[in-house]
């Protein structure tokens, strides 16, 4: 592999070529020699997309959410592309990538990039990969950019934290999954959607997700329901992101009431949405939604905060695996871990003085630096 | 973790083209080829031509195995070669065709491109093996 073969890549990648864009995803993804360079290359290239995660347990509906939202920006002119994550066998490290089934409205339609991508069982690997996968969407010029993505762990959490907005597929009825929420997931949604809601528990799961909403956003939030009647309720159902948050109503307790917010910053209020994938319904508001917290993004700086916070954590995760990869090649050069973990279980030594050992000479080396 | 991700995973698409219902076939290599280790693209039943070729483009598969068991394989399978080839993606990818193809359209697939054919009653084994041995470089 030579540097010129990946810069032909990178070039005809750029020069609208999809078997150009499918071929830098797959170095990507198996991080075969030379996809770094690629990567530095495209970087340039990249940050005209708007990236929209979306995650929820299985079966809530996100692929055939992902046709339709596609199908709605084709519709538009807007060329989209999408990277669907799918877990891996931790056994075999086969996988049965589902997703692209949905796909039904889209057929055929080279200007949606539907690309699947598996755990592979990287530890952390996969947001990075993810990561490079956007930005090879994003140069090659996807105007919409969606990760799909269960929302089952840590890994699936940080993968969906590399997009700008992220929505939350929630089932109707399904008490177990807010429950799951409540451990977590809740922070990281922009959006909460009700899949399937001509469902019943539609409205009860409605009111759930905004109950806690609320409740993380002011713990004062119930009582002020009294005070502001109904128009605090209008703002539940249906904010548009300019919904005071708890700092704001310690300084002025009659902000909520002021409808011109003048000069403070814009505060998002997590929205609950409704729809129904499969029909299509609610879509439209979903897209109106999404456009609103990408107005808010861009308006309250966040958007380049949390570019800002990515660029910070992509270096950091890089730095972790190639240190890593350091330590086990030494760990290998001093006879492999097993020898080692022999003799602490012979207690001839312990794992720390273990650890210290092979670290020393890393540390040497960085202690004798001045720059 | 560096030696596991820099591993080769292979990488199918198990199609289902044309008007034809049975996916029995079609289900059971998936999961076959997926305890063997691969990431498998199932289709999905009744896909049209370009669905395939957009699929195997834009998934960069190694590997794209075309079920058909409607007698229909002389009109679908010369579609999607056509459109492999347009997009560049035939000469690295393994095509290989499995159902109910009689012993005298077998030459003319051949000729198109088709790497293999597999009938019924092949062992999993054989078929596994086949892909490990030829799946294309992806460098």
């Amino acid at each position: 592999m030579s540097r010129a073969v990946e810069s032909d890549l990178v070039e005809r990648l750029l020069d609208g070529e999809h078997r150009a864009l499918a071929r830098a995803i797959t170095k990507i993804e198996s991080q075969s020699p030379g996809y770094r360079d690629i990567v530095s290359e495209l970087h340039a290239h990249t940050g005209d997309a708007s990236v929209v995660g979306i995650t929820g347990s299985p079966g809530a509906g996100k692929s055939t959410l992902v046709d339709k939202l596609a199908k709605y920006y084709r519709d538009q002119g807007e060329t989209v592309g999408v990277i669907a994550v799918d877990p891996s066998s931790p056994y075999t490290g086969g996988a049965v990538l589902g997703d692209r089934i949905r796909m039904a409205s889209n057929v055929g339609d080279m200007d949606v990039f539907f690309r699947s991508m598996s755990a592979r069982g990287q530890l952390g690997g996969l947001s990075t990969a993810t990561a490079d996968a956007v930005k090879a969407l994003d140069a090659f010029g996807k105007d919409r950019i969606i990760i799909e993505t269960v929302g089952a762990g840590q890994n699936e959490v940080d993968v969906v934290k590399t997009a700008d907005t992220v929505v939350v597929l929630v089932q109707p009825g399904s008490g177990d999954d807010v429950q799951m929420l409540k451990a977590g997931i809740l922070e990281i949604g922009d959006l909460f959607v009700v899949n399937k809601a001509d469902m019943e528990g539609a409205s009860r799961t409605v009111a759930e997700l905004q109950e806690m909403i609320h409740l993380r956003d002011d713990p004062r939030a119930n009582l002020d329901t009294g005070h502001h009647g109904a128009e605090a309720f209008d703002d539940a159902g249906h904010g548009h992101g300019g919904h005071a948050d708890a700092s704001d109503a310690e300084t002025d307790v009659d902000a909520e009431d002021d409808p011109s917010d003048g000069d403070k910053p814009p505060v998002w209020t997590p929205q609950v949405l409704e729809t129904v994938a499969t029909t299509g319904e609610g879509i439209n508001e979903l897209v109106e939604t999404l456009d609103d917290h990408r107005d808010y993004l861009d308006a309250s700086g966040e958007l380049a905060e949390k570019a800002r916070k990515r660029a910070g954590e992509e270096i950091r995760q890089l730095l972790r695996s190639d240190v890593n990869r350091l330590l086990e090649a030494e760990l290998d050069r001093r006879g492999g871990v097993d020898a080692f973990a022999e003799a602490v279980v012979e207690k001839e030594t312990d794992p720390y003085a273990v650890a210290e050992d092979v670290l020393e000479p890393f540390r040497e080396c960085l202690d004798g630096r001045d720059d | 973790m560096s030696a596991d991700s820099e591993q080769r995973t292979i990488r199918c698409l198990i199609a289902k083209v044309g008007l034809d219902g049975h996916d029995r076939g079609a289900h059971v290599i998936s999961r076959a080829f997926r305890d063997a280790g691969f990431e498998v693209i199932y289709s999905g039943l009744h896909r049209a031509p370009d669905e395939i070729i957009q699929a195997t483009v834009q998934e960069d598969v190694d590997v794209l195995g075309i079920s058909i068991l409607s007698g229909a394989h002389n009109t679908l399978v010369p579609k999607v070669m056509a459109g492999l080839e347009e997009y560049g993606a035939l000469d690295d990818t393994l095509v290989i065709v499995g159902g109910i193809i009689p012993e005298e359209d077998r030459p003319g697939l051949l000729e198109q491109g088709v790497d293999a054919i597999f009938g019924p009653g092949t062992p999993m084994q054989e078929t596994i093996d086949f892909v490990k041995e030829n799946a294309p470089e992806r460098a």
